[in-house]
């Protein structure tokens, strides 16, 4: 059984890979922190414009491979990554990569919302501040206006957006950290368990943010919830003890997997 | 001596009550301790805080009030001639009958009431000694016994332990506060006899400091000026001097051993800075004069600066060295304690390292770095050995760093140290100046605490 299902996939992947246009692309990346080895040989493409999810029991590795995406991994002593990620092509391990350049381009939504101790507006302005894109005080004040529109946020917050951001809600502040940073103009959005911190209704209004942002940006969404995953994404991939074990379409993943570990995931029997 | 075994005799009582408490919520439930409702031990502690604390309370009020009633006894005893006196003689006559008294029997030679009054005194001491002795046992046995017919197996003891241990806490943290309550009366009252004799309005607003008191009416230098605007200019000018050291240097290695040392790095740079703190003040102070102040002055010299030999600058530079562990360290461990979430988000924008420290981690990590500050700044204000030996005595109201300049701490020690009369204006402006630096050093500690409540609600 098991044969077969990796038979298949060898099958079917470059199949699939061709039909979809790679936004950022991972060929045998390994990843270890110290001696211990994260991820081994994962392979995955992530079309433009889609949103992909990466599903997968704790300590699969699968926010390990997000966080390479931006090299955030960079931050953290002891950290190793060796194999090919491309973004639109280009290597980004190359040694003339500007990591600041890079995750200007690679956005970042974390697991816990984590607003800057500064008032609403500043949390927003603070990446178009740092990188110069606006010239004055009008061009900033609409990149923020456009940022939180965009989030969903800018009609909630709108008379008082010099309030600190510590006095929203949980669900607020997690939909301002999206404004932070699609105000940056990002290609590419990465959320770490988006929604992990917050309540049922403040998760549907991020998830319905995320479908809207698909049209501008490329999301790759961590998420524990596979009913999240179903809901949000178009792909998926299945992470489990640091491979990538099946990806492909969202609906063919939860409804027809191809290995038996996915169909066990899915169905609960492990994680 | 025997006040000693009255309080030793308490606590025997008190752990014989622990003893007995334990083994008789045990012996009740026949040794089954989870038929009690609270442990053996807490049962044993009921006891023992019954038993213990009213009589201790009641050693340590009796001793407080006992002089204050002996006094009263032994004088409202005496003849009626010395009830007119002033109360100056009568504490002379107490005095006096004191000494007798503790000469023991050689009351040979004295007069006759004043050997009546100290065998009085003596006799009044026995009395309470023994009155003591009775009833804090007394009040021991009572609270036993109370706590004896308590112990039953359903009586919440835990409870009962936890609310005395609260009383307990409730009177240290009083005991701290009436302290600080009485320091500062003392220091009102001799402040209040000061304004008796030098206007108030001269010395908080007066421009000549210079402490004499004249022996005669036509001495030379006797004039007196209490004016303490130069002294507190010359604090000022030092403590500010110091901040301008410290602040930028512990800030600054605060962020390196935060952010940019490894983990290695820091583990044996920050107790190293740490040491700095340890110094004694005095060392600085030689430091200060004998290699700061000198190098000060040559170089001014050589830059054709007229540098006094003991200058404010040297001072101030070394008592900012001092200070600098007080800011780094503090402010290190709020720097470090910054969520690393906060951090990430701002690496994830792009933000370069130097950007997230300035615009992220500083301003989150600002209140803790106020107050490191402030701690700093209380310290540079009360400094007085660094300040004796590098900066001079001479009360110079002047702005010029290079000049000799006094602090208010070293004036108290030169109004103080020495042979001198308790009620001169010279030695009561120390307890002005003390009350005033008290007063600068209250609202700079609510300043800062001010700050630190106003940015905490916005950054938290």
């Amino acid at each position: 059984m098991s044969l077969n299902a990796l038979n298949m996939r060898t099958d079917t992947d470059p199949m699939a890979t061709a039909n979809i246009a790679a936004k950022i692309r991972a060929v045998g990346v390994d990843v270890h922190y110290h001696d211990k080895q994260a991820l081994f040989q994962v392979d995955l493409t992530i079309p433009a414009n889609t949103v992909t999810a990466l599903i997968g029991p704790s300590g699969c590795g699968k926010s390990t491979f997000l966080r390479c995406l931006n090299r955030m991994n960079d931050i953290i002593d002891g950290c190793r990554i060796s194999g090919a990620l491309t973004l639109d092509g280009r290597d980004l391990y190359a040694p003339d990569i500007d990591v600041v350049a890079l995750r200007a381009r690679v956005g970042m939504v974390f697991q816990k919302p984590n607003p800057f101790p500064k008032s609403i507006y500043e949390n927003v302005a603070f990446g178009p501040h740092i990188h110069g894109l606006a010239d004055d005080r009008a061009a900033l004040d609409h990149i923020v206006e456009t940022s939180l529109r965009r989030a969903g946020l800018f009609d909630e917050v709108s008379d008082r957006l010099h309030d600190t951001a510590t006095s929203l809600s949980g669900g607020q502040q997690q939909r301002l950290c999206i404004a932070r940073a699609i105000a940056v103009e990002p290609e590419v959005i990465l959320m770490d368990e988006p929604c992990s911190a917050l309540d049922p209704i403040a998760t549907a209004k991020v998830e319905e943010l995320i479908d809207e942002l698909r049209q501008r940006y490329t999301i790759v969404i961590v998420t524990h919830s596979m009913q999240q995953a179903a809901r949000v994404s178009q792909r998926t991939a299945f992470f489990h003890l640091g491979e990538v074990v099946e990806d492909g379409e969202t609906a063919q993943i939860f409804t027809d997997p191809r290995d038996e570990r996915t169909q066990a995931y899915i169905t609960g029997r492990i994680g | 001596m025997s006040h000693l075994f009255i309080i030793i005799a308490i606590l025997a009582l008190a752990l014989v009550g622990f003893r007995m408490g334990r083994g008789r919520a045990l012996a009740l439930v026949g040794g089954q301790a989870r038929r009690l409702s609270s442990l053996p031990v807490y049962h044993g502690g009921y006891m023992l805080l019954c038993c213990g604390l009213p009589a201790l309370a009641m050693v340590i009020i009796w001793l407080a009030l006992e002089p204050a009633a002996v006094r009263w006894l032994v004088l409202s005893d005496l003849p009626d001639l010395t009830k007119p006196l002033s109360s100056d003689r009568q504490d002379l006559l107490y005095d006096k009958i004191r000494a007798l008294a503790s000469r023991g029997t050689g009351t040979a030679g004295a007069d006759s009431f004043l050997a009546a009054g100290a065998s009085h005194f003596q006799s009044l001491k026995q009395t309470s000694l023994v009155a003591l002795a009775v009833a804090s046992l007394m009040a021991a046995t009572a609270g036993f016994w109370f706590a004896w017919r308590r112990i039953v197996p359903a009586f919440p003891a835990r409870g009962a332990v936890e609310s005395c241990i609260r009383i307990i806490l409730i009177a240290s943290s009083a005991l701290a506060i009436f302290t600080t309550i009485g320091i500062v009366l003392s220091l009102l009252f001799e402040t209040i006899r000061f304004f008796d004799k030098v206007p108030m309005a001269d010395f908080l607003f007066g421009l000549k400091w210079s402490p004499q008191t004249a022996l005669r009416a036509d001495q030379v230098g006797s004039s007196s000026a209490f004016g303490a605007v130069p002294i507190f200019a010359g604090t000022l000018l030092i403590s500010l001097i110091a901040m301008i050291v410290a602040v930028p240097i512990g800030l600054m290695s605060a962020i390196f051993l935060s952010e940019y040392a490894s983990r290695n790095a820091r583990a044996i740079l920050k107790p190293m800075l740490e040491i700095l703190a340890g110094v004694p003040t005095v060392v600085y102070g030689f430091f200060a004069a004998l290699t700061v102040a000198p190098l000060v002055r040559e170089m001014g010299g050589r830059m054709g600066l007229d540098v006094a030999s003991e200058s404010a600058l040297a001072a101030g530079v070394v008592m900012g060295i001092m200070i600098i562990p007080f800011v780094s360290s503090l402010s290190d461990d709020v720097i470090t304690a910054v969520p690393v979430t906060l951090r990430e988000g701002s690496y994830g924008l792009g933000a370069m390292k130097s950007e997230t420290i300035l615009r992220v981690v500083l301003p989150a990590a600002l209140p803790g770095i106020v107050g490191s500050i402030l701690l700093a700044m209380s310290r540079a204000i009360g400094e007085t050995m660094i300040v004796v030996m590098a900066a001079g005595l001479a009360a110079n109201l002047t702005a010029n760093p290079f000049a000799a300049v006094t602090t208010v701490t070293v004036q108290i020690v030169t109004l103080l140290v020495g042979d001198q009369e308790f009620d001169s204006a010279k030695t009561l402006a120390a307890f002005a100046l003390g009350l005033v630096l008290f007063a600068i050093t209250l609202v700079l500690n609510i300043v800062a605490l001010m700050t630190v409540r106003k940015y905490r609600e916005k950054y938290d």
